[in-house]
């Protein structure tokens, strides 16, 4: 038997503790222990962002970190970033830009356009496609993704 | 995944018991990319702890001296080079390849440590360093070491690291006076592939700026080891600086390659793509050397 491991973090900005067993991903722990099934497992093997969170504010990879390692830290995932209120202005411009089909890479790109637009909240569509590169879309063909992500940075 | 245990020490001598008692049974965690996969995909089924060498101070550390140059402690993830303006203006070489690894999610983990202990002929950042001089320090059960960087690859996935040893920091030194850097992959997207070709060159000027005192070419992707080709660099320092002489290393640089032929691309194109991307290196080092 495994030993499991008790870890503290920040989840979505509520302190949280959970055990888990040292082999597994912050992507595992999300989905099967803390049942944050927003994150997404596409590749688990850090090509195609569906499981992105961010970690103490930057952009990662959820797959590509061993769940002990969030000891301590702070974790935002994709149900987080809605208030009770509203929508994020991210959210809405994919609504509104009809910026998904399937949905599956959907919690990723929505995060990785709300990291990119935290630093650089006026990018160039070329700025946008370029740091959308580590986020696959079977569905959409990007256009309508890339379009969402500009129009948010207008509101 | 068979990882069955997770050790975060504390110091470098907490790190190299853990890594001396376990030998191949551990392999250090940066920022986990390369590891992380190949651990889960069965390619080191050896491995039983992973060791998180993030929490130890040294291998944080990221600094720059003008005079002494530039400290990046082995687990210092790209991202954290490329947003420091102080090394970006003074290594623009180096930024050309760190800028380059994976997509964002990728850098804001990826370390430089990582990249060069994991060894792959097609890493990125490792003919920048090589071009740059770089000098990697070890720590090991025997004290501390420090090996160049272009022995630090020995074959694909291979390195001098003993058992018990970790790599520290890397060491650059300071630009030079009218010096200039710059890293080139070929890659069949424009983000998030494997080099087929990668060049690094660095060159030093004399004060007419119209001939190179020093200048060396490094090649990824096209040996069992990232390649210093001393001869292109040594045609470089042969002559007044122009097209012919440029056209030269890259001529020499090609002869020095010995690339395989795989899925992304075979040995003639290889040999090609050597040939332009060192040319088109040389000319942005250059270029940067004479501003
Ligand atoms: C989607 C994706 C895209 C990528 N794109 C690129 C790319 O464009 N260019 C490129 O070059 N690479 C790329 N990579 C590979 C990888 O991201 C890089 O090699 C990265 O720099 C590895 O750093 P890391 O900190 O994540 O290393 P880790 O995975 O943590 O470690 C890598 C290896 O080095 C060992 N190690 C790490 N640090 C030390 C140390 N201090 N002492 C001793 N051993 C150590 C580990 O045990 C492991 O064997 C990509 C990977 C992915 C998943
Ligand atoms: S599931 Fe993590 S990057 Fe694809
Ligand atoms: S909407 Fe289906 S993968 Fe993007």
């Amino acid at each position: 038997m495994t030993k499991k491991l008790h870890i503290e973090a920040k989840i979505n900005g509520k302190d949280t503790e959970f055990l888990c067993e040292p082999r597994q991903s912050l992507l595992e722990v999300l989905r099967d222990v803390l049942q944050l099934t927003g994150a997404k497992e596409g590749c688990n093997n850090g090509n195609c962002g569906a499981c992105n969170v961010l970690l103490d504010g930057r952009l990662v990879n959820s797959c590509l970190v061993m769940a002990p390692e969030i000891a301590g830290r702070s974790v935002a995932t994709i149900e987080g970033l809605a208030s009770p209120q509203a929508l994020h202005p991210v959210q809405k411009a994919f609504l509104e830009n009809a910026a998904l089909q399937c949905g599956i890479c959907t919690p990723g790109f929505i995060l990785a356009s709300k990291a990119l637009l935290d630093q650089n909240p006026h990018p160039t569509e070329h700025q946008v496609r370029h740091w959308l590169a580590g986020n696959l879309c079977r569905c959409t063909g990007y256009d309508k993704i890339v379009r969402a992500v500009l129009d948010a940075a207008k509101t | 995944m068979k990882v069955i245990d997770y050790a975060a020490p504390k110091s470098i001598a907490e790190a190299v018991a853990v890594l001396k008692e376990k030998g191949e049974r551990a392999r250090c965690l940066a920022g986990g990319t390369d590891i992380i996969v190949q651990v889960r995909e069965g390619k080191r089924r050896d491995v039983e702890v992973l060791v998180d060498i993030k929490h130890i101070p040294e291998l944080n550390e990221l600094s720059f001296d003008a005079k002494t140059g530039l400290r990046i402690g082995a687990a210092a993830p790209c991202y954290r080079v490329y947003e420091d303006q102080r090394i970006s203006n003074a290594y623009p070489g180096l930024i050309d390849a760190v800028a380059l690894v994976g997509g964002i999610q990728i850098q804001s983990r990826a370390s430089l440590g990582g990249n060069l202990c994991n060894s792959s002929p097609a890493a990125d950042t490792i003919p920048a360093l090589i071009a740059m001089e770089t000098i990697c320090v070890i720590a090991g059960p025997g004290g501390t070491r420090e090996v160049p960087v272009q022995g630090f690859c020995t074959a694909p996935g291979k390195n001098v690291l003993g058992r018990g040893e970790l790599l520290v920091t890397l060491k650059l030194p300071p630009p030079k006076p009218r010096s200039g850097a710059a890293y080139l992959r070929f890659i069949p997207r424009n983000e998030m592939d494997i080099a087929v070709v990668g060049a690094g060159v660095s060159v030093e000027l004399d004060e007419g700026r119209s001939r190179c005192t020093a200048a060396r070419v490094s090649l990824a992707a096209v040996a069992p080891t990232p390649l210093l080709v001393n001869e292109a660099g040594a045609a470089l320092v042969d002559g007044t600086l122009n097209d012919a002489l440029i056209e030269n290393a890259a001529r020499l640089a090609q002869a020095a390659s010995r690339p395989i032929s795989d899925m992304r691309g075979d040995a003639d194109y290889r040999r090609h793509l050597v040939g332009v991307l060192v040319k088109r290196a040389l000319q942005t080092a250059i270029a940067r050397a004479r501003t």
